[in-house]
């Protein structure tokens, strides 16, 4: 290894674990010390316990509808912004980070106001018979807007980097535009997608402040895992809420060492390619 | 683009005009009702009682308080959080240690957590059931239902937000413009200042735009520690909360009116940043190794 002739590495380095230790480390080992302090018995009792499994089903369950909706339309978005030149793609582009600029609470008020049953999309949703604001599909509908940016911003610059003379192979051996897109481009876009499946699905199970003005809040129907911590620490019970919050802390590094592999794998494709 | 333009090439994949129009026409319906729809509501509802709600929600005293909590918290931990992205960034992408990675997937972590279990990590660290709750009490600190506490919960959530877009960036720059400085004499701020920063200060400043947007809209982490005190402890986002609880929407959405345009000017910041350049080094992952961004053409 090269002698670095650099200055600033205690000072920069101690100023980086300082502030990760007490911002990011400590906090997060109180949790789970708080946690693994009630015992396996306790701990397995609070988390296994009917009200949690049917938060956990409803905060899965609405994040898989609201990763499957943004992985076609979040394609689609990201395909027609690199692929089509019209009047407002700028603005299209732009808007599309929206959801990440906007605060959660604003979110919330706002797609509540617009699906309650006297509300722009709500009054003809209901004239279908359809109910979204305090159903789980409102959840839904909260976790597809904030969750929609990553899948485009993650497949965008694959789609803009894809070479033309690829499918311009495939043209001329005479393959369809549906073939080649499922038999070249797709393959190709795969390792993206996948990354930013994972990021929106992972946004989707932690996402609170959009969610809980939408979601009704029943207990058992439509109350999400984060609003259950949230519900428990009200009712001063630390330990529950300490032993649910670290099911969703659990989840949440899972999710990130699932993303890290994904992309890992990304960088690997793209790097050969 | 070279391609757009030759007539001789054959159309690219999906650009036949009437898929190309479907895909368009579809795309912009649905933009427009899950995008832009929630942020046009805002304003409707917000004037919906008239002007002059909309005027006295934002003269009440509690609004007002809560506008002045925020922009102190904001005031706080950005330039906090900032000195340490340029910290980590400086650290981690002109030194080799063992641990780099690691490290570097510790600083993503609160990107991948609930705001809800940031919160709730904080109560165990400086709640009176907390690691350093009793000692606090003694020495009556308050830090939670504070606003010590609003801001390093909003430390928390945003702690990744400047380094990852310095790291990429100054890890594709290299090391050798700062250590030519160095052997020319330069001390280490110098060559910060006058090498490092005018290389990375658009990317700089987009962090920190997204930085604070995010500290500013902080709901979350912030609801579980501020305690929610009206006129004491409430932020802008919590704020919205209670009026909106109290059946106050027009109040809510005027509040609610205030962080959009915050919103929307974060994003006309953003585009202008990124016409500068800022936002485009991405590696796919902090942790992964890195890969130069300019690939070495043949």
């Amino acid at each position: 290894m090269r002698r670095n002739v650099l200055p600033g590495l205690s000072l920069s380095l101690g100023v980086t674990l300082f502030y990760v230790g007490l911002i990011v480390v400590l906090p997060l080992a109180a949790l789970i010390i708080k946690a693994a302090s009630l015992g396996p018995v306790d701990y397995w009792s609070i988390i296994s316990s009917s009200r949690a499994v049917a938060s956990y089903r409803v905060t899965v369950l609405s994040a898989l509808g609201a990763t499957a909706f943004n992985l076609v339309f979040g394609l689609a978005l990201a395909w027609v912004l690199t692929r089509y030149r019209f009047p407002g793609w700028r603005l299209i582009d732009a808007m599309v980070d929206l959801p990440f600029a906007l605060p959660t609470a604003v979110a919330g008020i706002s797609l509540t106001a617009l699906f309650a049953n006297n509300g722009w999309f709500g009054s003809v949703l209901s004239e279908f018979g359809i109910k979204v604001a305090y159903t789980p599909l409102g959840i839904m509908v909260a976790m597809c807007f904030t969750s929609l940016p990553f899948i485009v911003r993650t497949v965008q610059p694959v789609l803009e980097d894809l070479d033309p003379a690829l499918e311009e192979a495939a043209q001329s051996l005479g393959g369809s535009d549906w073939t080649i897109f499922r038999k070249v481009i797709f393959p190709l876009l795969t390792p993206a997608l996948l990354a930013g499946l994972s990021l929106s699905f992972a946004r989707s199970l932690g996402e609170f402040g959009a969610i809980i003005f939408i979601a009704g809040n029943q207990p058992m129907s439509t109350e999400i895992t984060a609003l259950l911590v949230f519900i428990r620490l009200e009712e001063y019970d630390y330990q529950a809420a300490a032993a649910i919050a670290s099911v969703l802390l659990i989840t949440a590094f899972v999710m990130l060492a699932v993303t890290n592999l994904l992309q890992a794998r990304a960088l690997r494709y793209t790097a050969r390619s | 683009m070279s391609n757009a333009s030759s007539a001789r090439k054959p159309p690219r994949v999906g650009d036949q005009p009437l898929f190309r129009r479907l895909l368009i026409g579809i795309v912009l319906v649905v933009g427009a009702l899950l995008i832009l729809a929630p942020l046009i509501v805002i304003g409707v509802e917000a004037f919906s009682e008239g002007w002059r709600v909309y005027a006295s929600t934002l003269a009440d005293p509690d609004t007002r308080h809560a506008i002045f909590l925020t922009v102190v918290t904001a005031l706080i931990a950005v330039p906090i959080n900032t000195v340490f992205g340029i910290a980590a960034a400086w650290a981690i992408t002109k030194f080799d240690f063992p641990g780099r990675r690691f490290l570097l997937v510790v600083i993503e972590i609160p990107f991948s957590i609930s705001p809800i279990v940031a919160g709730v990590a904080y109560l165990f660290v400086y709640g009176l059931q907390g690691f350093f709750g009793p000692l606090l009490e003694v020495y009556d600190i308050k830090i939670l239902f504070a606003l010590p506490g609003i801001i390093l919960a909003s430390m928390f959530v945003t702690a990744p937000f400047v380094a990852r877009e310095l790291i990429p960036l100054m890890q594709a720059q290299g090391r050798d413009l700062e250590e030519s400085a160095t052997s020319l004499g330069a001390s280490g701020w110098r060559t910060f200042f006058s090498v490092t920063l005018p290389n990375i200060k658009w990317a700089l400043l987009y962090g920190v735009v997204l930085c604070n947007a995010r500290v500013m809209g902080e709901f979350g982490a912030v609801s579980v520690v501020s305690g929610n005190i009206r006129g004491q402890t409430n932020t802008l986002p919590l704020h919205i909360e209670l009026l909106y609880h109290d059946y106050q929407a027009a109040g809510a959405f005027a509040s609610a009116s205030i962080l959009a345009v915050i919103a929307v000017f974060t994003i006309i910041a953003k585009v202008a940043l990124e016409r500068q350049g800022a936002g485009r080094v991405r590696r796919p992952a902090l942790s992964t190794p890195a890969v130069p961004a300019v690939e070495p053409k043949p």
